[in-house]
């Protein structure tokens, strides 16, 4: 008997799991990808063939690859090519290096978090620090953000980390993390404690209230 | 029978609260029916017009010596040698607004000042008070 869909839909057209739920569910990260064949040179288009028969020339020069025997008889339709490219993200104008964040989704949501730069991939990195609010170094997109006004003098910090840096690798990188976190994790603590109050405000949770409404509020 | 203190009389000071002139302060000059009073406030970027009382807020403030219909001039005058304008920063009215625009204006971080700022207030006040509670 066949058993019912793992991701059934909430409501028509959403479903219960997200795209990267179903992605782990399926354990689609242990199956290894299709390697692209790399492209054969091309060989000649004629070969010389030698033919029996003393009234022949010995010699025939004929196509490597036989025409097919068959023709449509009308010009099969030809997919249109997709000119489409992927353009890059653009950072919003509130988030600059040192900009604090409130994280909006995720299981770090209403925490309040240090932007450092944006990756190649057009996503935010962004850190606790992990030592005030055990927010680690972490990739989120700029969508799930608030962009607050507050910002912070941020020193040269993460400037080796990027998208690979957060890739599945079949040996644990943990030693790499920890130490990458703890650099950066010192570095912003020493701007962070000259401002007072500020490290218990990046501690904080962020929540609405009663008679608070985000449209009509100042980040 | 409470005795009303702010009522509605030609030299009344009033604040606009809708439309194009809304926040701004005003006189009032006439008195036209019971739904609408003639206002001006030449000093305030007010013109002279007609105004429904739903869209004005009488203040305690009142112009003296205004005579009823007074001209714009008249009222200029009334207004800037009696300080009109800089005493109404010192009513509580004018205070109340202040503080909730200052409030309007706080970013995240300060609105979490201001929440620190007000627990270590709460704390002063329930210790004092605890201790007054044990005295008696």
């Amino acid at each position: 008997m066949a058993h019912s869909p793992r991701n059934s839909f909430l409501k028509p057209g959403i479903a219960r799991k997200s795209r990267s739920k179903t992605y782990g569910l399926h354990a689609l990260y242990k199956k290894n990808k299709a390697a692209i064949a790399a492209a054969k040179p091309e060989g000649p288009k004629t070969i010389t063939k030698t033919v029996g028969g003393a009234k022949n020339g010995n010699t025939r020069v004929i196509p490597a690859v036989k025409a097919p025997r068959y023709y449509p008889a009308e010009d099969a339709p030809v997919p249109k090519a997709n000119r489409k490219t992927v353009g890059t993200t653009t950072l919003r104008k509130s988030i600059t290096p040192g900009t604090v964040l409130i994280l909006l989704a995720g299981r770090f949501r209403g925490k309040r978090v240090v932007f450092l730069k944006q990756l190649s991939s057009g996503l935010l990195l962004v850190t606790g620090p992990y030592k005030v609010n055990g927010v680690p170094l972490r990739r989120v997109n700029q969508a799930y953000v608030v962009a607050t006004s507050t910002k912070i003098e941020l020193p040269a910090v993460a400037e080796n980390i990027d998208d690979a840096f957060f890739q599945k690798k079949a040996e644990k990188k943990d030693a790499e993390r920890v130490a990458a976190q703890k650099d950066v994790d010192d570095k912003i603590l020493a701007v962070v404690k000259q401002t007072p109050l500020l490290k218990a405000y990046l501690n904080a949770t962020f929540t609405l209230t009663k008679g608070q409404t985000v449209h009509n509020m100042k980040f | 029978m409470v005795e009303f203190k702010k009522i509605v009389e030609v030299g009344r000071v009033v604040m606009i609260t809708y439309g194009p002139d809304a926040g701004k302060l005003a006189v009032i000059v006439d008195i036209i029916d019971h739904a609408r009073a003639l206002i001006d406030g030449p000093t305030t970027n007010v013109a002279r017009q007609a105004m429904s009382f739903k869209r004005l807020n009488i203040t305690s403030m009142k112009v003296a010596n205004l005579p009823r219909g007074a001209s714009s001039p008249v009222v200029a005058k009334r207004v800037v040698d009696q300080k009109v304008v800089e005493n109404f920063a010192n009513t509580s009215f004018a205070k109340k607004l202040a503080a909730r625009q200052a409030r309007a204006t706080l970013n995240d971080f300060d609105r979490f000042k201001l929440m620190i700022a007000k627990k270590q207030r709460r704390n002063i006040i329930n210790r004092e008070f605890a201790k007054l509670k044990k005295q008696n």
